[in-house]
């Protein structure tokens, strides 16, 4: 299948000869197949802003070449890109009432009357805005204009949707109910888009797959399962998932047939060998300086296992979160039943062999997710 | 709605009743000297009781200056047309050039854009005699002197910075995304110039070159070096009031309410304009 965007070598530098260049994306790579909803995740900063607007054309690209259905775009005016975008601002004609601006592309595609009036409903009933469709920019909230401004995005026919933080100003539970409605909205014409996002829970309801990026550089692009299961890096790891991914620095060694990952203040696990591949003892083997890492919901509490000390312990309703002194740093674990545990108490913990990801310390590349070689 | 009391609102009215009349009192002043002869105007103690005359507009609109001695000729009426020619030709030209400036310097940073800008702006803070005489002796050389097209770009000296400056408040003020929007629906950069960006910063552009022209109207010193007396505006022709056998009260008077006439109306219809192009563009930007 060829992909309907395609993203190589692509490379952007702000004030390129000015005295503080900004190497804000650097050699991106990225394929988004037809039909397919990609997101583009990562912390303010991070090249997703960037990126976007360098396929929508609003900042030339340093280097690399952008190809949209089979056309090369990267130097083209965003007017022939044809390309749709919902923008995160202000963004409506303010002369033009919603129902306007949203139907203002179309009349430059000389639709009909009628067949646009109902293209506007039906937009304006996915997105709850049938009520201001008669009002004017000024009159709405943020979150009201916001999605006029996807409305208007969505309403047009384009060969790419680029939608940049679109919820960004919505009440929660709208979010979290328009969400459904949107995927199934592009899903159900198979168009293709792209989500530009700092919030994963986001990015993992639409996206089909997220891009993570991280100072200008893509650190992995995968669908959401894998980029929990098996994060390439210490920053995936660490940045995907809610609460974040306990780390520890580790030793690890060979000690009377067992496999031992070595903590900070005597703190040692050990594991049977029988649990990891030869090939994988090797190069932890090899490493021998590693980090390890384990999902919150991961962490079991048990009477046995290795020491820690509870320094917090919170029910929030639907999980319960223990904080713990642990090796020296501290280890969080999620429940997701009633646990109550007093503070100070000694608890044991315990890491199961196929919930622990390894990474070169030096690298932070990944080296193991649960027993199998990266 | 905050509450006020009768005392607080009494007060209120009289405050504003003293700065209306401290600021209103010279034009009524002005207008009533305007209806009097020189020796109404000059009587001691001043009074509000006279017999109203229109001799004054008479004179000057004949160009039949009267004075105690002799009759001397005068251009006011010229000089009004010079002031219009020149205030609406350096206002047309500065928006001209400056609208689209404005727009560049609001959107696009470029090498030396905040430099070239600042440049421009200095001028509005340069003394005037600083160009003056260099001025005149190349303008004298190139045969721009006395022309209306001298004086016209000389002019641009006061209009161009203050339209720029305003102006680009006002641009920078616009969420770019509604541009972005406009011109990834479809439209060239000029299209969204045009079509977007112009509508949404006129109330700015208007104000600007309301100002403008308020500010080339009242010019004196570049006009009184550069223009001879076919080609000065009223500010200049002003002068000619002051004659050898007297200074002719009721004559300038008829003539400041005369060259007022026109900036006057202009502001008091666009009032709106100004106040609100003044208080979003250039305080802000």
């Amino acid at each position: 299948m060829t992909a309907m965007l395609n993203l190589q070598g692509v490379n952007k530098i702000y004030n390129p000869n000015s005295r503080h260049p900004v190497h804000a994306v650097i050699d991106l790579d990225l394929a988004v197949q037809p039909g397919e909803i990609v997101a583009l995740l990562g912390s303010s900063g991070c090249g997703k802003t960037s990126t976007l607007r360098m396929v929508a054309g609003f900042e030339q690209v340093s280097s690399g070449s952008i190809s949209l259905a089979g056309r090369d775009i990267h130097t083209f005016a965003p007017a022939r890109r044809n390309v749709a975008m919902a923008f995160e601002g202000y963004s409506l004609y303010p002369p033009l009432t919603v129902r306007e601006n949203i139907a203002f592309a179309m009349k430059s595609e000389k639709m009909a009357t009628a067949d646009v009036t109902a293209r506007v409903d039906e937009i304006a009933q996915l997105l709850d805005i049938e009520d201001i469709l008669d009002r004017y920019p000024t009159s709405l909230s943020g979150g009201q204009a916001q999605r006029a401004g996807l409305g208007r995005a969505l309403v047009r026919k384009a060969d790419l949707y680029l939608l940049d933080e679109p919820m960004g100003q919505l009440e929660p539970q709208l979010r979290a109910h328009l969400r459904g409605r949107i995927k199934h909205f592009i899903k159900e014409r198979g168009l293709t888009a792209i989500l530009v996002t700092h919030d994963q829970t986001e990015a993992n309801a639409l996206a089909d797959r997220i891009a993570v990026m991280e100072g200008g550089v893509l650190q992995q692009f995968d669908t959401p399962a894998q980029l929990k299961d098996a994060p390439a890096n210490l920053f995936t790891g660490t940045f995907i998932g809610e609460p974040p991914m306990n780390i520890f620095a580790a030793q690890a060694k060979s000690e009377n047939g067992q496999l031992v990952f070595a903590l900070d203040q005597g703190v040692d696990l050990s594991y049977d060998p029988t649990a990891f591949p030869d090939a994988l003892q090797q190069a932890i083997l090899g490493l021998g300086t590693v980090t390890l890492g384990v999902r919150p919901h991961a962490v079991q509490v048990r009477d046995h296992g290795a020491k820690a000390q509870v320094y917090a312990a919170q029910w929030l309703g639907d999980q319960t979160h223990i904080a713990a002194h642990f090796a020296g740093g501290s280890v969080v674990s999620v429940h997701h039943d009633r646990v109550s545990r007093a503070k100070g108490e000694e608890i044991g913990i315990v890491i199961a062999p196929q919930d622990l990801h390894v990474f070169d310390t030096a690298s932070g590349n990944a080296v193991s997710h649960g027993g199998t070689l990266a | 709605m905050e509450h006020t009391s009768p005392l607080e609102r009494i007060l209120r009215g009289i405050a504003l009743t003293a700065v209306v009349v401290f600021f209103m009192f010279p034009i009524l002043w002005i207008v009533l000297m305007s209806l009097q002869t020189n020796e109404t105007i000059l009587r001691s103690p001043p009074s509000m009781v006279f017999e109203p005359t229109l001799s004054n507009y008479q004179a000057i609109i004949s160009g039949q200056l009267t004075g105690n001695t002799a009759t001397l000729e005068i251009k006011f009426m010229g000089n009004l047309l010079n002031s219009i020619i020149l205030s609406v030709g350096s206002v047309a030209l500065a928006l001209l050039l400056g609208v689209p400036a404005a727009y560049a310097f609001a959107r696009h940073k470029f090498r030396g854009s905040e430099d070239i800008a600042f440049t421009l702006l200095s001028f509005r803070f340069a003394p005037p005699l600083l160009v003056l005489l260099p001025l005149t002796i190349i303008f004298q050389q190139i045969g721009l002197a006395d022309t209306y097209i001298g004086l016209i770009w000389v002019y641009q000296l006061i209009c161009l910075p203050l339209i720029l400056w305003i102006v680009r408040g006002y641009f920078e003020d616009i969420s770019p995304d509604v541009e972005h929007a406009y011109r990834i629906a479809g439209h060239s950069w000029f299209a969204t110039f045009r079509h977007i960006a112009l509508p949404l910063a006129r109330p700015g552009i208007a104000a600007a070159g309301l100002l403008a022209f308020i500010f080339a109207w009242n010019n004196f010193i570049f006009a009184l070096v550069l223009a001879s007396a076919d080609k000065q505006p009223v500010t200049v022709g002003a002068l000619a009031f002051i004659t050898a056998s007297g200074i002719q009260y009721g004559q300038i008077a008829a003539a400041i309410v005369l060259s007022i006439a026109p900036t006057l109306a202009l502001a008091l219809y666009a009032q709106r304009y100004l106040v609100e192009g003044l208080s979003l563009g250039a305080v802000k930007g």
